[in-house]
């Protein structure tokens, strides 16, 4: 356990010092700050718009980092040849895998806070300078507490994106083909609906049970995302909560002990 | 290069390059002044397929599509193009409401601009109408969408269908809301549009009711169209006493000193020539031949909504 907390915390240290890191979040507060003048263009629903791109911003940037932090994370120790010295340590390969995911995990969520607070603060802003009509006929307040359980999903997703990134890092030794492999495997997942019901446009029965294999076997990002209903105010069940936030988990895990098995096979030789 | 030399450069160079950036602008925008941007046009046009582009992101590119609609509303509107015919208007804000389709604004406002008539909008009831369905649909509770349709039926002088969807829009389970009570005023207004048809009364209900939207525009056009009911009823009651003057002269009054002079204008706000005025303080213009009574041309009420008052 303290080998993975020592790697957990080498990953984070080296991740913070990523001036890439700051860009993206600089970049995704920015964003947050402009949806503000955005919001101007919109002849009324200017926080349902600010709101909106708030969680975007972070889901999106978020993104960014878990796909391209999380691919360096094995490849890059390969390439330069530091594999070699890190598992001269008394490091087994299960904890520096275990280890690098935690480390990148843990400054996701840090990266996530920080753009969480920059978040509410800004809404914070914008609901002290909103009409009392406006405040009204909103759905729900300015800074409402709610839109952090659409910030705990994405911090789920991302974590289950950081896994795929991880899992395509100790597979292949090219950056670009895990970028892609982790992007794509983003993009299907977010079609779990399609695939659900791909046989009721396919003639071939093989080909609607194949689309209903994959809906099974591909994460499904879509069930992430609930930024439509605590932004309008919809009520979300918080069993579906639950049983998402275990099915993250559990996918996560699945990918880790796959991560580990390759990674563990592997011949730097 | 030194470190010097380099700081030196970027001096001197990156103001110098700015500048130039901004002034190369400035020359060709003067140079070319007629270059329009290329016409708009819709590339993805299916709902079906954008929601599935937008990856998870619908509610931006929602909120995208409707800054789009806006835009292109009120830059159609405001062009001096000929072309008046909002063609992507309803394609845009179905695009919008089908990637969010809890997007209020969208229906509310989006019914509003389609339903009004040339230029200042595509004049297509149908439409708006359509898109008001598809919120009912999303959000049968909410009373708003209902009584949208009943607006739309309301200005295009079908009061029958009009107060169908007020009653309707009553008995939605948002109406009865604690705190908000909407069927309170649906319920009448349901009534007065079905006994009277376009009567001032039920026109300035609903825009009473437009006075504590959210967007400052949609409230500005609500105090405007109330003034306007507010000036149809004016020029009711000065026609009365036109008439009456009439009545008893033999003549219509050759001016509106006249009609003072024989003491027909008590209780009538006037200006400081003793002639009425309207809201905005615009005398209103009489013709001394046949006794007509109707806003003045400058005022900024005019023209007033003739065939009926919405």
């Amino acid at each position: 356990m303290r080998a993975i907390g020592l790697v957990a915390l080498h990953v984070f240290r080296d991740s913070v010092r990523d001036k890439v890191l700051y860009s993206i979040v600089a970049f995704a507060v920015l964003l947050m700050a402009a949806s503000y003048l955005i919001g101007q263009l919109t002849a009324g629903e200017d926080l349902k718009i600010i709101k909106d791109l708030g969680l975007a911003a972070m889901s999106l940037m978020g993104l960014f980092i878990a796909v391209f932090i999380g691919i360096g994370l094995i490849a890059r120790e390969i390439d330069r040849r530091s594999i070699y010295a890190v598992l001269a340590k008394p490091v087994r390969r299960t904890e520096l895998i275990v280890g690098k995911y935690l480390g990148l995990v843990g400054t996701l969520f840090v990266n996530l806070a920080v753009m969480a607070v920059a978040y509410y603060v800004i809404l914070a802003y914008i609901g002290s300078t909103l009409s009392p009509a406006a405040l009204k006929a909103a759905p729900a307040p300015a800074a409402d507490p709610r839109l952090l359980l659409a910030v705990v999903m994405i911090g789920f997703e991302l974590a289950l994106v950081t896994a795929i990134a991880l899992f395509w890092s100790t597979f292949s030794s090219s950056a670009l083909l895990s970028a892609g492999l982790t992007v794509a495997m983003y993009v299907a997942g977010q079609f779990g609906a399609d695939l659900k019901n791909f046989e009721q446009v396919v003639e071939s029965p093989a080909a609607g049970m194949v689309g209903r294999g994959l809906y099974y076997l591909l994460p499904n990002f879509a069930a992430f995302d609930i930024k439509t209903e605590v932004v309008h105010a919809l009520p979300v069940q918080p069993g579906y909560l639950v049983l998402t936030a275990v099915y993250a988990l559990v996918y996560i895990a699945l990918l880790l002990v796959a991560s580990v098995v390759i990674f563990s096979r592997r011949d730097f030789k | 290069m030194k470190k010097a030399t380099a700081i030196v450069l970027g001096a001197v160079a990156l103001p110098v390059l700015a500048a130039g950036v901004v002034a190369l602008q400035i020359v060709r925008e003067r140079a070319f002044p007629g270059r329009e941007p290329a016409q708009q046009a819709l590339y993805v046009s299916s709902p079906a397929v954008l929601t599935r582009l937008a990856l998870g992101f619908d509610d931006v590119v929602a909120d995208l599509y409707w800054i789009r609609a806006i835009q292109y509303y009120g830059s159609t509107r405001l062009s001096p193009s000929a072309d008046k015919s909002y063609a992507l208007l309803y394609p845009l804000l179905d695009l919008t409401t089908s990637l969010d389709p809890n997007f209020n604004i969208a229906y509310e406002f989006g019914s509003f601009f389609l339903s009004e008539k040339p230029p200042g909008g595509p004049g297509r009831s149908d439409l708006a109408i359509r898109l008001l369905e598809k919120g009912i649909t999303a959000r049968p509770d909410r009373f708003q969408y209902p009584y949208d349709v009943g607006f739309v039926h309301y200005r295009d002088g079908d009061y029958a269908a009009a107060a169908d969807w007020f009653e309707r829009a009553a008995a939605t389970s948002g109406a009865k809301k604690e705190g908000e009570r909407a069927d309170l005023w649906l319920k009448p207004l349901a009534a007065s549009t079905r006994a009277t048809g376009g009567d001032t009364r039920s026109a300035r209900l609903m825009y009473e009711q437009l006075l504590n939207a959210d967007a400052a525009w949609l409230r500005n056009d609500a105090q405007r169209r109330l003034k306007q009911l507010d000036a149809i009823d004016q020029i009711a009651e000065l026609q009365r006493r036109v008439g009456e003057y009439e009545r008893r002269f033999g003549d219509p009054p050759p001016s509106w000193r006249d009609l003072t002079q024989a003491d027909y204008l008590q209780g009538v706000q006037l200006d400081s020539e003793g002639r009425p005025v309207d809201p905005e303080g615009y005398v209103y213009v009489l013709n001394p031949w046949w006794g007509d009574v109707t806003i003045n041309p400058d005022s900024p009420l005019w023209p007033l909504p003739t065939e009926n008052p919405a």
